[in-house]
């Protein structure tokens, strides 16, 4: 009986001692839904994450981090609410990683995050409405908002000499963000935009569309629209009319299509999109094909850096409460401090532990910008003998 | 020369796109008035039917091409048009044989026929895509232009330029030579004569002894020939995509319509006068305007009557308007 008792009571003290230093993350993601073959790699980089930092040790001294998936299913705002709720009052998570789309990400985040005070990461919701939704401070994003693709276009514009431009944009909500973030970060440049005139995907003929956009005029054109849709029509009615000599092409018409179809009548096209040359990038490639994850696969870098990032700030602020972390979120992912890059979490947490600053740059060069998401990387292309050649990086 | 270049804007921005677009659209509108004009009805497979005709074309054009065949400056797609009517020209008489003929030896009424050849459109939609996939596919081949807009410009020292192509010369000339040729095809020979009889009373000309399944055949025959031609210079000046031929019909129908449908004549009309409407209402004539008018006149708008959002509706406002004023359309057509 002595001993029983013995047993039981080192028992209850064992487990206690565990609950308390297990610290939960949920990953709510579109499990099942439209992004339902993009999620399992995203989730897996996550729980890479998490079994690095439990290797280490070093966590919020030894503390475990166990990961619990929930479907947000990307379309149902509903859905997503409800598995987040599950999430925050059922499991007692410290931190969310997601929702991965928008949708699901602005209901998470006004009907549960922002009531019950639980920082979110999302690593790919990228809608530009996120940046301006009140969310004290809980949202964070490690994908860039599509606002930031068309503001980097117009820099690079502005480098490249360009004083006036048309715009023509496919006629959806991706083409119309483009359109208006190029036109207002250029017009802020003091850049001239001349027209910004949609167009339709799918349609047969779009000699009235490039009529109108000549008759505007302009120094390039730019086309924010798809290389195998309407985007490509337009570019083919130009350079048959000889309209334009110039064209700028944000990220939707980097296809591959275009270049084998156009090949050197394209030859000066420049234009950006998602890309970095950061050596993080070629580690985590590493790491996921010796885990057996598909690396390659969208976002997942952004993952992994989003719940690195959501523990490195829990060891900063030596705490896993989301109101004690969420203000160290941006203070390790920006410099100063010694750069991180995937495979080294174990050292940030040791300099984190001895007090020492970080600048986690991991594998998508994370650099975190007002209200809480990514600068995002940009590779800057021009199209040279038909062929596309990197310019440099943004 | 500002009055030149006022010109040669408007003739590379607005004059030779529609006519390209409008012959284009013609011919298209030709295939379908003709059907209606002898089976009275509108055959909403008619854009399918330049979609399986195209990518026939373009089968035999990479034959051709993989054994080394060219047509010099010209598209190999031109030899291998006969190849894709007579293709085309099957797969409908079958069609006809297996769908249509059921129906039309029931008497059904003429909606019915309509159903019918949507469920027809649906199952070529299909065909088409089975076989040669949904995505953009591009067989010109020979040279593009007969001159660009680069040289234009050092040949006159003009600022504006003007590009010719050589699918526009060809659109536009297969545009004429078929016109002509079915012209008098219709109004000549025993068989047009034949067709005439039938579209205007079927049942005189039952009963004068014409063979009513052999207009029909010989309809189809045109129609798959029509639409071919269509498709494939459609094609050779833009490029081939099983949707966007789908997404044609509306503008032929509107095109036939807007002629009167069951003549031909109102057809040619009628596309050339949906391609200007859409085109020419929609341009901007800031660039013209700056041209012919003193400097201080100078516009800052850009003189555009309606944004191009609004160009598929221009055509449809054409439609609407002869059909309040003219319901058979520009041309006396055989819809009441």
């Amino acid at each position: 009986m002595k001993k029983f008792l013995l047993v039981s009571a080192s028992l209850l003290v064992l487990a206690t001692a565990a609950k308390a230093e297990d610290v939960k993350i949920g990953i709510e993601m579109g499990f099942t839904g439209p992004i339902e073959t993009l999620t399992p790699p995203m989730a897996q980089a996550a729980e890479l994450v998490i079994k690095e930092v439990n290797d280490s040790g070093l966590f919020l001294d030894g503390a475990k981090v166990t990961a619990v998936r929930a479907d947000e299913t990307c379309i149902d705002a509903g859905a997503a609410t409800a598995a987040a709720e599950r999430l925050i009052t059922g499991d007692k998570v410290a931190g969310i990683i997601g929702p991965s789309c928008s949708g699901a990400a602005t209901a998470v985040l006004t009907n549960v995050a922002v009531p019950n005070g639980i920082v979110l990461i999302s690593p790919s919701a990228t809608s530009p409405a996120l940046s301006t939704l009140e969310d004290k401070g809980l949202f964070f994003r490690t994908a860039p908002s599509d606002a930031r693709e068309g503001e980097v276009l117009a820099q690079i514009m502005r480098d490249r000499g360009i004083k006036s431009v048309a715009i023509s944009y496919t006629n959806n909500d991706y083409g119309k963000g483009v359109a208006s973030s190029v036109q207002t970060a250029f017009e802020k440049l003091g850049g001239k935009v001349t027209l910004s005139a949609p167009h339709e995907d799918g349609k047969g003929d779009y000699s009235a569309e490039v009529g109108s956009l000549a008759s505007a005029g302009g120094d390039a054109l730019v086309i924010a629209g798809y290389a195998d849709q309407g985007g490509a029509g337009i570019v083919q009615t130009v350079l048959d009319t000889g309209a334009f000599s110039k064209f700028a092409f944000p990220n939707g018409m980097w296809g591959a299509s275009l270049v084998k179809r156009f090949g050197t009548q394209l030859d000066g096209a420049f234009g950006n999109l998602p890309g970095t040359d950061s050596p993080g990038a070629a580690k985590l490639m590493e790491m996921t094909e010796k885990a057996g994850i598909a690396g390659s696969a969208t976002f997942v870098p952004e993952t992994y850096d989003a719940t690195a990032l959501m523990l490195l700030a829990m060891q900063a602020a030596k705490s896993s409460a989301s109101a004690d972390y969420k203000s160290k979120i941006m203070d390790v992912a920006n410099a100063p401090g010694e750069k991180i890059y995937p495979g080294e979490l174990a050292k940030a947490l040791q300099i984190l532990k001895d007090g020492g600053d970080i600048d986690y740059v991991g594998a998508s060069a994370v650099e975190l910008i007002e209200p809480g998401e990514s600068a995002g990387a940009f590779r800057e292309q021009e199209i040279e003998g038909g062929a596309v050649k990197t310019v440099k990086f943004h | 020369m500002d009055a030149a270049n006022a010109l040669v804007a408007f003739t590379n921005y607005v004059l030779l796109p529609g006519a390209t677009y409008g012959a284009q659209l013609a011919l298209g509108a030709l295939g379908a008035t003709l059907i209606y004009g002898i089976m009275r009805f509108s055959n909403f497979a008619h854009g399918d039917t330049m979609a399986f005709g195209t990518m026939a074309t373009i089968l035999v054009t990479w034959l051709l091409q993989s054994i080394g065949i060219s047509f010099g400056p010209l598209p190999t797609a031109l030899i291998a048009l006969p190849v894709g009517i007579i293709a085309t020209a099957t797969f409908v008489l079958a069609t006809d044989r297996l769908v249509y003929r059921h129906y039309r030896r029931n008497k059904v009424p003429s909606i019915i026929l309509v159903m019918v050849s949507l469920g027809v459109m649906f199952v070529m939609n299909g065909v088409v895509r089975m076989i040669i996939g949904v995505d953009d596919r591009q067989f010109a081949d020979g040279a593009r232009f007969v001159f660009t807009a680069a040289q234009f410009k050092t040949w006159t020292g003009l600022a504006e330029p003007i590009a010719l192509r050589v699918s526009q010369v060809i659109s536009l000339i297969a545009a004429v030579v078929v016109v002509a040729w079915l012209y008098w095809f219709l109004e000549k020979t025993r068989t047009g004569k034949s067709m005439r009889a039938f579209s205007d009373n079927e049942n005189l000309a039952l009963l004068s002894g014409i063979n009513p399944e052999r207009v029909v055949a010989i309809t189809w025959i045109l129609a798959a020939a029509l639409a071919t031609i269509a498709g494939v210079l459609y094609g050779l000046d833009k490029s081939f995509r099983p949707f966007t031929y789908f997404q044609l019909l509306l503008p032929i129908f509107a095109a036939a319509v807007v002629g009167g449908l069951g003549n031909p004549l109102g057809a040619i009309a009628g596309g050339f006068v949906v391609a200007f409407s859409e085109v020419a209402v929609t341009y901007s004539f800031r660039k013209v305007a700056t041209y012919l008018l003193p400097d201080d006149w100078q516009p800052d708008g850009l003189l555009q009557l309606l944004t191009t959002d609004y160009k598929v509706a221009v055509s449809f406002s054409v439609l609407v308007l002869v059909l309040l004023f003219k319901p058979s359309g520009l041309f006396k057509g055989k819809a009441a």
